[in-house]
């Protein structure tokens, strides 16, 4: 009984939208209360994805249904229209309405639904008090400030009642410093909402402080899905890893060993067989003029090919030489083990990690 | 980005959005670009002056006490009212379908609507008579279904203005709706609003300033508009008699009197004009 | 169009105005004048030889009355073919519009109106050549729908209730021609429209838009089959005299003069009274 109901519960869906040169084709289950983040690059399809849910991108296949009802489901030729969903929206840049004051555009969904007006009105002012903007109700879009008009935006697509909340890229449009602040409330309003919330973002931060679960997105295609923690620790894409700031290598595992590249296995402290990936931070990575002892047996040749700060140390971009050709290596060093070492760009090297400090699963 | 573009739709009318943008570019203003302009001015106002310096200004009163001149003046004034209303009724749904629904021969028919830009208005008057008139494909059952006939009565030469008027509208009005961002009405939908609340609520209020200048354009091109109206509406004193169709035969007899007539046209579309004006930049 | 390639070769390069004209009138026995029996070409050939008089030749740009429209432009291609090597253009427009523009400078060498009230506008304003020459004469008609379904027989069948008219407005010639049939009769008649020109008016019955419209016996031939002519004795009083006259500033005078005899003789006036003119 409690399981169906369950089942019946939340977002599941199967977006497939085929665009000719692309298609998307990702599977979503959210349950409610659960803050979903849909991660990748540029050009993905997360955008694409949150527009399928919304109802703005028809479906070309598979199924979107929420709370045990279908919204869309090409194969039934069945489709709600955005307008019929109970979806809220939070769009990248706003879209506040213009031409209406803040109090106006909080109101405009329940009017649209068949509040009455003096209802609506009531209901918008609690909304924006709650967001601490009851000041500015009566300001129109573009005297807000950047944090204001989020928080606007975010009132205004919680006003219908919706049992899905979308967020899309909700903090990019914000300064460095209005994102710090706008981030935690965003979260605190987040955890708050009772029903089904899918966010997209490029910026893994914002990923792993508003969401419960992320679902990496990658060319289209889920590459990878789990809790912030899983996905920081066991990175499953280059893009990831470097999303996470991680080395990552996939090869092919024999007990404590890990082929990377031909002539390179790492030793790991993990036993496995068969695919696997090895990761380690860059900070545990150390870089030798001459060949390290043996006591490091995790060492390999290879050449700088870029520097670049990061916090107060610097990280050295290298390629693998020798066995290990074309193995790409980011490792965090110290000014002075930089100035130490004479390091620059076309500098060779031996790069070195200890096998304690490596991670490695299955692939 | 959608104020940019509709202040510029409505750039003529000198919205105050654009006082705004002319206050922010500053530094020297190229000759290469004032000589033109000034050319292209002076080339505008030079027949206006002239009619100016060669009206009987001593005869004017007596041209002007005429009951005739102020009976076209109403009618004109009446019709391009009309027309324009009516322009606006049917001409912004027309834009609105151009410019945001995709259908088979979308593009045909936007070159269809700017038709009447290019056809001769008395061709366009033939052609509504061959469509509306007593005979027409349509007129004759309008005659017959509802006892109505649209040639030689004051809703022709509405009809006729409308005609000739429309394009400016649908023109105007699709440039500024292409140029608005058209995610406002996604996020109107995503509120439950449908595609008729959207655009009655959100679309229309954002591109006000389009619409305006759409509708003054049509207005001005209904009241100087003469080819259609006298071939569909013909002429008759009060009735289908409009300002142009009054002047144009007191050109045949009295070019004094063609002159005092051109001038109230002149000096009553100007007054229209700088009132308009004056009423949407005190409303925003 | 070969027809009149083919003349051309067979006429000499110079030809006489008077004489040249005289030699067609007298050959064209034809009813049909645009088309050439063999024996014109041949007789104009040999009378041409025998003449003397100034070289006409170059463009000439003549200025109508819209009522002139199909016969002034017969006579344009009888002109062309008497004199090779002459090109002749036609303004046809109300004749007001047209005495504006003349006075205003249009450069133009022969003016023809429909009315000596705009003419006199030409010569007062000093823009006229000599005295202009009344050519012809228009008479008014009432034209309606072919077969005349309304069975208009009178002027004062068009004040029947019901009828929709159309009149020329009176500020031109037709339509002050008009007002003066209607005050000799002594009938008041409201139209639906005063139409700008004489033209206006019989389109809005070739569309069967009004049931009658008071327009020139020329027009009503002119539109062949698709309006009936009633004739009504009114008109006899409200006679238009077209008169012609070259003007001062005429770019080519040789060509102006040379264009008006060709009106005004015997074949050119065959030509207008074929058209529905009178006789002046």
């Amino acid at each position: 009984m409690s399981t169906s109901l369950t089942k019946d519960e939340g977002l599941d869906a199967r977006l497939v939208l085929d665009r000719g040169t692309f298609t998307l084709d990702v599977e979503l289950t959210v349950r409610p209360g659960e803050v979903l983040a849909l991660l990748g690059p540029n050009g993905a399809g997360k955008t694409t994805a949150l527009r399928a849910l919304a109802g703005l991108a028809p479906l070309t296949g598979g199924h979107l249904r929420l709370d045990g009802e279908t919204l869309e489901d090409p194969a039934l030729r069945r489709r709600t229209a955005p307008e019929g969903r109970p979806v809220g929206v939070v769009f990248q840049d706003y879209l506040l309405f213009p031409h209406l004051t803040a109090l106006e555009n909080v109101a405009f969904g329940p009017r649209c639904h068949g509040m009455p007006r003096a209802a609506a009105r009531e209901l918008a002012a609690g909304l924006l008090d709650r967001m601490g903007l009851a000041d500015h109700a009566g300001a129109k879009p573009r005297r807000l400030s950047g944090g204001q008009a989020q928080r606007v935006a975010l009132a205004r697509a919680l006003a219908t009642g919706p049992r899905l909340l979308l967020l899309d890229e909700p903090l990019a449009a914000l300064d460095a410093r209005a994102r710090l602040d706008v981030r935690a409330e965003l979260r605190r309003h987040l955890a708050a909402f009772e029903a089904v919330a899918v966010l997209v973002t490029h910026d893994p931060l914002d990923a792993m402080v508003l969401a419960d679960r992320l679902v990496v997105v990658e060319q289209g295609r889920v590459v990878q899905e789990g809790t912030p923690a899983e996905i920081a620790r066991r990175p499953r894409t280059d893009y990831i890893a470097r999303l996470v700031g991680l080395n990552l290598y996939r090869g092919d595992a024999a007990g404590h060993t890990v082929r990377v590249a031909p002539g390179l296995g790492l030793t790991t402290t993990e036993t496995l067989d068969g695919p696997a990936f090895v990761a380690f931070p860059p900070s545990s990575v150390t870089l030798h003029r001459e060949r390290p002892d043996s006591s490091a047996r995790n060492a390999w040749p290879a050449e700088v090919t870029g520097m670049e700060s990061h916090g107060d140390q610097l990280r050295v971009a290298l390629t693998g030489s020798g066995p290990a050709a074309g193995l790409p290596l980011a490792a965090d060093l110290t000014p002075v083990a930089v100035a130490e070492l004479l390091l620059a760009p076309g500098v060779q090297v031996w790069a070195s990690v200890k096998a304690a400090q490596t991670h490695s699963y299955p692939a | 980005m959608t104020d940019d573009t509709t202040t510029a739709a409505a750039g003529f009318l000198d919205a105050p959005g654009n006082r705004q943008r002319r206050a922010r570019t500053g530094g020297r203003v190229p000759v290469a670009l004032v000589l033109p302009a000034l050319i292209g001015l002076a080339f505008l106002l030079l027949p206006l002056v002239a009619l100016l310096i060669r009206a009987p200004w001593r005869s004017l009163p007596d041209q002007l006490a005429g009951a005739a001149v102020w009976q076209a003046l109403r009618l004109s004034l009446q019709t391009a009212t009309l027309a324009t209303a009516a322009s606006l009724l049917f001409g912004v749904p027309l834009a609105w379908l151009l410019a945001r629904t995709e259908f088979p021969g979308r593009r045909l028919v936007r070159a269809l609507v700017t038709l009447p830009l290019v056809l001769p208005p008395v061709v366009g008057g033939v052609a509504l008579l061959l469509a509306l008139g007593r005979n027409g494909v349509v007129g004759r059952w309008l005659d017959t279904a509802f006892g109505i006939t649209l040639p030689f009565t004051t809703s022709g030469v509405v009809v006729a203005e409308t005609f000739v008027a429309m394009p400016f509208l649908v023109i105007t009005v699709e440039g500024t709706l292409r140029a608005a961002d058209a995610r406002y009405e996604e996020a109107a939908a995503t509120l439950g609003a449908s595609r008729f609340t959207a655009f009655r609520r959100v679309t229309l209020p954002m591109i006000a300033p389009g619409v305006a200048a759409g509708a003054v354009l049509a207005w001005a091109r209904a009241l100087g508009e003469f080819g259609a109206t006298i071939t569909f509406a013909g002429s008759f004193p009060g009735r289908t008699q409009t300002m142009p169709l009054a002047v144009y035969l007191a050109l045949q007899d009295d070019p004094a009197a063609a002159v005092a007539l051109s001038l109230v046209l002149l000096a009553v579309s100007l007054a229209v004009l700088a009132g308009l004006r004056e009423r949407w930049t005190g409303a925003l | 169009m070969t027809t009149r390639s083919a003349r051309r070769h067979a006429l000499p390069l110079a030809l006489g105005g008077a004489a040249m004209l005289l030699a067609l009138t007298a050959c064209s026995s034809s009813d049909d004048t645009s088309s050439d029996p063999p024996g014109r070409s041949a007789a104009s050939t040999a009378t041409s030889s025998t003449s003397a008089s100034p070289k006409v030749s170059g463009s000439v740009t003549v200025f109508a009355a819209a009522s002139l429209k199909e016969s002034f432009s017969t006579l344009g291609k009888q002109f062309e073919t008497a004199y090779p090597g002459t090109k002749v253009t036609f303004s046809f427009g109300g004749s007001d519009t047209l005495a504006a523009s003349i006075t205003a400078g249009a450069p133009a060498d022969v003016f023809a109106a429909a009315s000596p009230t705009t003419m006199k506008t030409v010569t007062d304003a000093g823009d006229g050549q000599g005295e202009p020459s009344t050519f012809v004469r228009n008479q008014l008609e009432i034209a309606t729908p072919p077969g005349n379904p309304q069975h208009i027989a009178t002027l004062k069948d068009l004040t029947r209730s019901g009828l929709k008219v159309a009149l020329c407005a009176k500020t031109v010639p037709c339509g002050s021609a008009a007002q003066k049939a209607l005050t000799a009769g002594g009938i008041s008649l409201t139209p639906v429209s005063y139409e700008q020109d004489v033209k206006s008016a019989l389109t809005k019955v070739e569309l069967k838009e009004v049931d009658a419209a008071v327009v020139y016996r020329t027009d009503v031939k002119a539109a062949g089959g698709k309006v009936d002519g009633v004739q009504f004795p009114e008109s006899a009083g409200a006679v238009n005299a077209y008169p012609i006259v070259a003007l001062k500033d005429a770019p080519n005078p040789a060509a102006a003069q040379a264009f008006i005899a060709l009106v005004k003789s015997a074949e050119g006036q065959k030509v207008l009274t074929e058209a529905g003119f009178l006789n002046p």
